[in-house]
């Protein structure tokens, strides 16, 4: 299952294949978009459960064994709906809003590596270009907001835009800690450079620390809870998406949880060891893609699970107090552990399981 | 506090809250230990004792209530709620006429369940029941009667 598309696309693009290349093109993308609608039902019904065990309540139980139809149920629900749009809308920004937000969550989802060689497009940039590619969804809310002719709107996308720059800045540094590891910023070369010992371990106390602010940028560039200033009910109505109705609610509402996943992904694949089995009790097994494909998802999982548990015990943040967070914390933590890292790595003091029990 | 002690201070507090989140979530995932939800058609319903859900006279087994006809309620009820409808008849007792109510008519659909009228009750004839089921699809069958037919003045509660 080697998907090679970047590959194949060059080559198309030079005229030495034919139209099969474009049908596997195709197919890939099928499969992918079919993953993409597969993964946000799941992901929301997967909230809502949560949320409700948290809650001491029992959440969707009801559609389906364990309420596992509620969410497709609701998709059907907000198809059938009327699309409105306001009278003084820009119509090409407002539609163009939630267009770009899920291609941007669909271009990142493409460079995840699912499992060795199960990735779309696996560039020798990867792990820049996702942070350059999610960076370019918040334009998406920027579109839809100004497009939807409403102060709150705007007020929740500046927020966003104001988020987004905020921390993306100090996902960056916790990434460059990464790369600094791995010497590489292809996504699969920095999953297999974690055989032996996870990125989390190998850097110790910087590794940490690049994973703890990691994690807080990631929940900050999702827009969620604590972090969720961009649609604060109580203060915005619904933020961004207040004027869209029908698939147009259900795209944004969609994407947030692609990003949600996709940010999940690359915390398992830049500190958690990504497709690699734990101390390697998979690796003489058959069906390696299978196995990949398993502990990348439940390390996954574990990551969306501890965000889910941010967002169900966190009060919100201030706008104030988040950027005193991002500018007067996570910042200067960043450089300084940047700074450290190269120590680290320069002088070769890092945990290496290999190295210390010789084998 | 310094710099580096409020960073920990955060750490420790958020620690702190996922403990307290997390020790409900997790027994809840399993065996859903502290889940409060009542999924009530299937479940039976829990009512307190003190719920209002309904003004309901009391009757004993002889088909006997203890309302006198003194109207107390009535004046009581800021909505006018409740409506007795009475009637002089002769007290088998006594051998004089009497007054005794002929209807004790309850609005449902008026009441607020405030309770004056069961605070003004000088008898103690009328009272709350827990009853919750009281949602119909025609209003006029929110109009009740409170005494049942046939139900005459308990013995010994005038004096």
């Amino acid at each position: 299952m080697n998907l090679m598309t970047a590959n194949i696309f060059a080559q198309w693009l030079q005229g030495t294949h034919g139209w099969l290349y474009v049908l596997i093109l195709v197919l890939i993308v099928a499969i992918y978009l079919g993953f993409f609608a597969v993964a946000g039902l799941l992901l929301v019904l997967m909230e809502r459960r949560v949320a409700g065990f948290f809650q001491l309540r029992l959440g969707p139980n009801r559609v389906g064994p364990w309420g596992s139809l509620q969410t497709i149920a609701d998709a059907l629900k907000l198809v059938s709906k009327e699309i409105f749009i306001p009278k003084f809308a820009d119509k090409l920004l407002y539609k163009a809003g939630y267009y770009l937000v899920i291609i941007t969550a669909l271009i990142g989802i493409s460079l995840i590596p699912f499992a060795r060689e199960i990735q779309a497009f696996d560039i020798n940039v990867g792990i820049f270009f996702i942070s350059a590619v999610s960076s370019v969804g918040v334009l998406g809310i920027l579109f839809g907001a100004w497009g939807s002719r409403n102060k709150y709107s705007l007020i929740g996308a500046m927020r966003s835009g104001l988020q987004m720059v905020s921390y993306e800045l100090s996902a960056g540094f916790a990434v460059v800690t990464v790369v600094l590891m791995a010497g590489t910023l292809k996504l699969s070369s920095i999953v297999e450079a974690q055989h032996g010992t996870w990125f989390l371990f190998k850097g110790h106390i910087a590794s940490i620390v690049a994973f703890m602010i990691f994690m807080i940028a990631g929940t900050a560039e999702t827009n969620r809870v604590p972090f969720d200033l961009v649609e604060g009910e109580s203060e915005l109505g619904a933020g961004f998406h207040t004027e869209y109705s029908g698939m147009g609610f259900a795209y944004f509402f969609l994407a947030e949880f692609i990003n949600m996943f996709i940010i999940a992904a690359l915390t398992s694949t830049l500190f958690l060891g990504g497709w690699l089995a734990p101390f390697g009790i998979t690796d003489a097994l058959p069906a390696q893609w299978f196995w990949g494909l398993f502990w990348f998802m439940l390390k996954t999982m574990s990551v969306i699970f501890l965000m889910m548990w941010f967002r169900w015990t966190f009060p919100r943040l201030r706008i104030d107090q988040l950027l005193t967070l991002e500018w007067k914390y996570l910042l200067p933590i960043g450089l300084v552990n940047t700074v450290l890292m190269a120590l680290f790595v320069w002088k070769d003091w890092l945990f290496d399981i290999g190295k210390i029990f010789g084998l | 506090m310094g710099y580096f002690n409020k960073i920990i201070n955060a750490i420790k507090t958020l620690l702190q809250g996922m403990q307290v989140t997390g020790h409900y979530f997790f027994p809840n995932l399993f065996k859903r230990k502290y889940v409060i939800t009542r999924q009530y058609p299937d479940e039976p319903p829990v009512v307190f004792e003190r719920f209002k859900g309904e003004v309901v006279m009391w009757h004993n087994e002889n088909n006997e209530h203890r309302c006198t006809g003194c109207q107390a309620c009535e004046i009581a009820c800021p909505n006018g709620s409740i409506e007795i409808i009475w009637k002089r008849e002769l007290d088998p007792a006594t051998g004089k006429k009497k007054k005794m109510i002929d209807k004790h008519i309850y609005h449902l659909g008026m009441c607020t369940s405030c309770s004056l009228c069961i605070q003004a009750c000088p008898t103690n004839a009328i009272m709350w029941s827990t009853n919750f089921h009281s949602a119909t699809y025609d209003r006029h069958s929110l109009t009740k009667v409170l005494n049942r037919p046939g139900s005459k003045l308990m013995a010994g509660v005038e004096e």
